[in-house]
This record gives structure tokens, C-alpha cells and sequence, in this order.
């Protein structure tokens, strides 16, 4: 009979080093021994004793306590875009874990691994809908990697230990270890253990590499199609010298950003509804797409039916079920993304494509000419081109730029200079309004540096309780809040597909962000031009704290280029003109 | 659409089905029948699936199914593989049924497990294909309740325990 071997803490130390200790205690120890040196959350009734533990353990585990359980989820996930690590958030039962619900599913569609922990009410109490008492691994299930509910406290150390595991393993993710309040008082022995390490990756099959070499060989205009995967498992530097050998170029999807290539020539930035112009269009004219570490999500490839259909499709990802899911692909290789592209690195044939290459650059060229047309005709309007252009030309490479969601965020996806692994920060599968502050706080606290928050005053209004967070511990984050008084991109859609019926989207708010911000203990302007906006931008990245720059724009402005809901590229939107 | 029939090996603990039946329901994987039940190691259970689908869905729903941290092993189910279901059907009894019922139960090698002045239970068990049809049988006799377990499979020769 076989038996199945899930623990594998072969590194557990047999030395007597184990130790009569509490649940709590367990959990905080655990934590330490993991190399968790931040944590974020909230307390409450059912984790008093964990908070407890952590008052102990003040000088090894750092806490930050958040205005909110959400804002301490997203700080937590913020926290692990910006620095690789397992993000960990603390809540108490009820309402504190279900405080966590978005931010969980946030880190969940965006494949970021994050623990959380919640407290619940004792064992006896389970069942009984006692006070605060909610099933939050039931809960949870749909939206966590994996889940835990904790019944004996001799299984504490090794569920954490095993939630780690799993929250880092191949494809990242979010797991829940729920806690009732008799585990986290329970004593039993602590026997440490080391840092466990993710479970090893299958490696792809020989067969699978030479197929996709030889459709590499063979393809005479070839697109590298990065995504989220390619950057979290540390690709980058293997895709710039595919493209050198191969002459390709490299487009990206929404969470590809992450990987930091804006400073490459081959780099064309992101492709899809709100791609650009050269982006999209290559990934259209290209023979061969060779998508890494992507899932060709309904927002990347509009009509699936109609995505490439010209070209052949090599599909490289971590989690075996992404391949074919969304779209035909005629390559599929699954498993460890570094050591796959490596490989073909190594056995394709370097190649030279100046048709391809000449195509691309007129495509370039096309896109810069949209662009500079749409700015000419916006004469000295604080357009977001000229935002972006001065936030670039403000700030140092390692900066985190995190995002809310909408129009403000699509145009950080476009225009944002993003140079180096792990600098943006932004809700990319489940479009979370209201994560970027509590992301922005996370990186930075991650990063121990600075990081800039681009929202607007939809979103902005969602979680701006966490500018406490960010006096409190006075962060350096510079929130640039493009203020145009209306939900900007379901104005959007509104005006495209609505009939310019809009309906709740015009914000008839009086909220003065400045004093606002003043309010919350933080410094802020207001700009309206370009040389204001200058001088602000200078005088928050050198503050120490938290500054808010208050950036009035045009309520009329539009995402652009976009592909419509559905379609393809055919259909593409690139001027405000063609799309009233 | 092809019948597929699945099994899975998972982890025989609390909440391990819910995780199961959870997928299916936030995939819209629609499952024709599920049995679960302890297996050869008290550790794990087996849960056997049918589905109508194409290859998509077939392969989709192997793919989910092995995601899952609880779930230790899958196997599309070979089609000559053995396969059994059991059904408790309750039919009215009366003078001019009487006769059919017994002899349709003696021909399927069913089991009468209840025989009152009003009705009568019997117990089939067979492939699915031999439990339609004696359902089809019965139907002009009027069924008053009727039950399956839905099917349960090994595969001949190779063990799934053994795959791992």
C-alpha cells in the first residue's frame, strides 16, 4: 500500500531545542522561524492571545496596525509584490476575518502569496453562532490556494509551516489558517524547524522543449508575451536574452509589468484592451506568440476565438491548468517557468528578423504619432500623458508605484516607466478599488523606501482611512490623486456604450483632499498645471512622510487605445473622435 | 458529449468534499453523479464522478481536481473498466402489476427487500445502462420513489493507489 508523504520538514531540528509553549506563542515562533519579519493586522475578542504572544516578541516580529482588516490585507499583499516575500496579515473572528474577504481574493486572482490568520471563537462555541463567529474557511474556499481550520495545537506549527509551502509553491497564492481561541491557549512542545522550502516544480519534458525550439525556429515574426509568472518566478533576465537571440519583441499583460522591462528596446509594454498601440498591433501581426507565465485572460485577448489567429501560440506556465483553458495554444508547457525558458534559451537558433524588426518600429512609430496628436490637441491641459511624464522624469527606478483602479490605473499600466523587478503594485485579475493605499503602505514598509500611490477619487474614497496608517508610521508614500470628480472609467463606458446616459457616476462631492489629508496628520497640495504638479512631485519625494498631491484633471479624458469588450483588434479605439 | 467517469483519491478529512463540490459548483462543472466512500487506507476516501462533457470539460475538471491540496490522485476511469450503481425503487403493488414486478425483478437479479399490501421495494444493482433500464420497466407501473447511489468504479488490473 502506498503511503502519501505530505510532510516533508526534513529540516526539522533534532537538537532539544522544543519548549513548552501556548498556541499563540506557536504561532508567533512559527512565523519568526519562517523568516517573517512583518507582519500587518488588526486585534480583536478571539486573537487577544496572539496579540498577546506578539507583545512578547515586539523586537523580533514587527506589527503594524492598520486602520482596517481590508487595508491590512492589501498592506500585507502589497507587501509581497514589492519584495517576494509571503505577505501575512492578523484578524480577529466574524467581522475582522471577513474584512479580509477582498483583499484575499485580490491576492488570489493575482497568483501573490499571502497567509492570513484569523482568530475564532473556542472549539465548544463552533457551530453555535456565537458572537463573532463566522465559518471563514467556508467562507474563504473558493478565494485561498488552501485553507486551514486548527483544531489541536499539536498540528499548529506544521499547518503554518505547510501553509507556507503551499502559499509559495509553484503558481503563489493566498492561504487561511483559522485559529479558535482554545488552540491559541492550549500548550503543547515547540519543536522547531527551518525555513521550509516551496515544493520542487516538475520539469517540462525534453519533447515539449524541442517542440516549442522548432516553432521558434521557424517563426519569422516572433512576440514574447510576458506575464505576472515570468516576473514572480524571476524570468526577466532569460526573456531579454531570449529576445536578443531570437530578435523578438516583448509585449506584456497587466500584472507582466511587474517584471520591470520598460528599460529594454524590445520592451512594447502592455498588450490587450488598454495596450498600447505597438503592443497590441505586434502581438496581432506576429507569426508566433510565446506567452510566459500568462493565462490569456478575457482583457488580453478580447474575442478568444480571434486572438492570433495568424499565429502559432507556445504557452509556458506554472500551473498546469492554464494551458488550453482560455485559448487553442499549440505548445503547452507546464511546470518551472526559469528553468523552461532557460532551456529553450539555450537550444534555439539565434536568429535575425529586420522585416519583423523594421515592422515593429514603424508600429512604434505609429503609436508615438496617435499620442503626440491626442497632446497637441489637449494644447497645456494637465493631461495623464504630461503626469506621467513628469512623475517618470521625478522619480529613481527603485520606487514602487502602486494603483487603484480605473482610468488612473490603466494609464500607469501605459505610461509609468517600470525599470526594475517587483516596482508596481496593482490589482490586476479582480480590479480591487480601494487596494492601492494599503498596497503602497505594505511596499513600503516592505521595501523600507519610498513608494507613490496614483489613484483617483473614486477609489481613493474607498480606503483613504489607511492615510492613519501611513502617519502613524510615517511612511514615505506620495499619494497623486487624480481628482476629475467622476468614476472615470464607467464614465468611460458609459459615454462609448451607454449613450452618454450617466447614470451615478458624476461624484457631486465637496471633499476637500487637501484638508483632508491635513486632517489625517499628512501634508498636501492642490495642483492644476504642469509646473505645479513639478514642484509638488519634488517637494513629496523629499519629504519623510506622507504627502497627498491633489491632480485636478479633465472629467472627458479617456483610456486610450482600446479594444471593446469582446472584440478584436480590428475593432481598436485610438482616438476620442472615432469613439463618440 | 462523452461520459466520462473520474475518481479521485483525497485526504479523509473534514471539509474535503466541500472543497470538491465547491470547484465544480465555481468552475459550472455540471456532474451527472458523485459517491464518496472510505477506501483499502482508513486515511483516504475515494470519490468517483460521472460527467457528460467534452474533452474540454473532462480535461478542465482533472486539471481542477488535482489543484486541489486534498486531492491525492485522479483517474480518467478506462470505459471497460468495472462499474456498479445500486437503486431502491418502490412500486405500487396491485393485482394487475404483481405478476410484472416479480418477474422483471427475478430477470434483473434484483432483490425484493419489501412487499406490503400496497407496495413493493426492490433492489437492482448493475452498470447504469442495466438500472435504466429496468426503471423504463417499471415507469408504466407506476414508480413511487426511487433512489441511486450513483456509480462506484475500479479499473480492471492496475490499481489507482499504485499511480502515485
Amino acid at each position: 500500500m502506498i503511503v502519501f508523504v505530505n510532510k516533508i520538514w526534513k529540516n526539522r531540528m533534532t537538537t532539544t531545542t522544543c519548549k513548552k509553549m501556548n498556541g499563540a506563542e506557536i504561532v508567533v515562533e512559527t512565523l519568526i522561524e519562517q523568516g517573517v519579519t512583518d507582519v500587518f493586522g488588526y486585534p480583536g475578542g478571539q486573537v487577544l492571545t496572539i496579540y498577546d504572544a506578539l507583545y512578547n516578541a515586539s523586537d523580533r516580529l514587527s506589527h503594524v496596525l492598520t486602520a482596517h482588516e481590508q487595508g491590512a490585507s492589501h498592506a500585507a499583499d502589497g507587501y509581497a509584490r514589492a519584495t517576494g516575500k509571503v505577505g501575512v496579515v492578523i484578524a480577529t473572528s466574524g467581522p475582522g476575518a471577513t474584512n479580509l474577504v477582498t483583499g484575499i481574493a485580490t491576492a488570489m486572482l493575482d497568483s501573490i502569496p499571502l497567509i492570513a490568520i484569523t482568530g475564532n471563537v473556542a472549539s465548544s462555541q463552533i457551530g453555535k453562532d456565537s458572537f463573532q463567529e463566522i465559518n471563514i474557511t467556508g467562507v474563504t474556499m473558493p478565494i485561498t490556494k488552501h485553507n486551514y481550520f486548527v483544531s489541536d495545537v499539536e498540528d499548529l506549527a506544521d499547518t503554518i509551516r505547510e501553509a507556507f509551502q503551499i502559499a509559495k509553491s509553484g503558481r503563489p497564492g493566498p492561504v487561511l489558517i483559522d485559529i479558535p481561541k482554545d488552540v491559541q491557549t492550549a500548550e503543547c512542545l515547540f519543536e522547531p524547524c527551518g525555513v521550509v522550502e516551496a515544493f520542487p516544480q516538475k520539469k517540462a519534458d525534453e519533447s515539449l522543449i524541442e517542440k516549442a525550439v522548432s516553432l521558434i525556429n521557424a517563426a519569422e515574426r516572433p512576440y514574447l508575451y510576458i506575464g505576472g509568472g515570468a516576473a514572480a518566478s524571476g524570468a526577466a533576465e532569460d526573456v531579454l536574452a531570449l529576445a536578443d537571440k531570437i530578435d523578438a519583441c516583448i509585449g506584456c499583460t497587466f500584472m507582466g509589468l511587474t517584471a520591470g522591462l520598460g528599460h529594454s528596446p524590445r520592451f512594447l509594454g502592455m498588450q490587450g484592451m488598454h495596450g498600447t498601440y505597438a503592443s497590441s498591433m505586434a502581438n496581432k501581426e506576429a507569426d508566433l506568440v510565446i506567452g510566459i507565465g500568462v493565462r490569456f485572460s478575457d482583457r488580453a485577448t478580447g474575442n478568444a476565438e480571434k486572438y492570433a489567429s495568424g499565429a502559432k501560440v507556445i504557452h509556458i506556465d506554472a500551473d498546469f491548468a492554464e494551458i488550453g483553458k482560455n485559448i487553442h495554444v499549440d505548445c503547452g508547457i507546464s511546470g518551472d517557468i526559469t528553468s523552461t525558458v532557460s532551456r529553450i534559451l539555450e537550444q534555439c537558433a539565434s536568429a535575425s528578423h529586420p522585416a519583423w524588426t523594421a515592422k515593429v518600429a514603424s508600429l512604434k512609430e505609429e503609436g508615438r504619432r496617435i499620442l503626440d496628436a491626442a497632446e497637441a490637441a489637449a494644447g497645456d491641459a494637465l493631461t495623464p500623458k504630461k503626469i506621467f511624464d513628469c512623475i517618470n522624469a521625478a522619480k529613481t527606478p527603485d520606487i514602487v508605484i502602486a494603483t487603484d483602479v480605473g482610468q488612473h490605473q490603466m494609464w500607469t499600466a501605459q505610461y509609468a516607466a517600470f525599470e526594475r523587478p517587483r516596482t508596481f503594485a496593482s490589482s490586476g485579475g479582480l480590479g480591487t478599488m480601494g487596494f492601492g493605499l494599503g498596497a503602497a503602505v505594505g511596499s513600503a514598509v516592505g521595501t523600507g523606501g519610498r513608494s507613490i500611490l496614483v489613484t483617483g477619487d473614486g477609489s481613493f474614497g474607498m480606503n483613504l482611512n489607511e492615510m492613519a496608517t501611513a502617519v502613524s508610521y510615517n511612511l514615505p508614500v506620495t499619494v497623486v490623486l487624480l481628482n476629475n470628480g467622476v468614476l472615470g472609467m464607467v464614465r468611460q463606458w458609459q459615454t462609448l456604450f451607454y449613450g452618454k446616459r450617466y447614470s451615478h457616476t458624476l461624484l457631486n462631492r465637496k471633499t476637500d483632499f487637501v484638508k483632508l489629508a491635513e486632517a489625517f496628520g499628512a501634508k498636501a497640495v492642490r495642483v492644476t498645471t504642469e509646473e505645479e504638479l513639478r514642484a509638488a512631485l519634488s517637494a513629496a519625494l523629499s519629504h519623510e512622510g506622507p504627502f497627498v498631491i491633489d491632480t485636478v484633471i479633465d472629467k472627458d479624458e479617456f483610456v486610450l487605445p482600446m479594444l471593446p469588450p469582446g472584440g478584436s483588434i480590428d475593432d481598436i479605439i485610438t482616438a476620442k473622435e472615432e469613439a463618440a | 458529449m462523452t461520459r466520462y467517469v473520474i475518481a479521485a483519491y483525497v485526504e479523509n478529512k473534514y471539509g474535503v468534499l466541500a472543497r470538491v463540490t465547491g470547484m465544480f459548483m465555481r468552475k459550472g462543472f455540471n456532474i451527472d453523479s458523485l459517491t464518496v466512500g472510505e477506501t483499502e487506507n482508513p486515511a483516504y476516501s475515494r470519490i468517483t464522478i460521472t460527467l457528460e462533457g467534452d474533452d474540454y470539460a473532462r480535461e478542465q475538471l482533472i486539471y481542477q481536481l488535482q489543484k486541489l491540496h486534498n486531492v491525492k490522485n485522479v483517474v480518467l476511469m478506462e470505459s471497460e473498466g468495472v462499474e456498479r450503481e445500486l437503486m431502491l425503487i418502490k412500486v405500487r403493488n396491485t393485482p394487475e402489476n404483481r405478476h410484472e414486478v416479480l418477474s422483471a425483478a427475478e430477470i434483473y437479479r434484483g432483490k425484493i427487500l419489501d412487499y406490503t399490501t400496497d407496495n413493493l421495494c426492490v433492489e437492482v444493482t448493475g452498470a447504469p445502462a442495466k438500472i435504466n433500464a429496468f426503471v423504463e420497466v417499471m415507469k408504466p407501473l407506476g414508480i413511487l420513489e426511487m433512489c441511486r447511489t450513483g456509480v462506484v468504479a475500479l479499473e480492471r488490473g492496475r490499481t489507482l493507489t499504485q499511480n502515485e
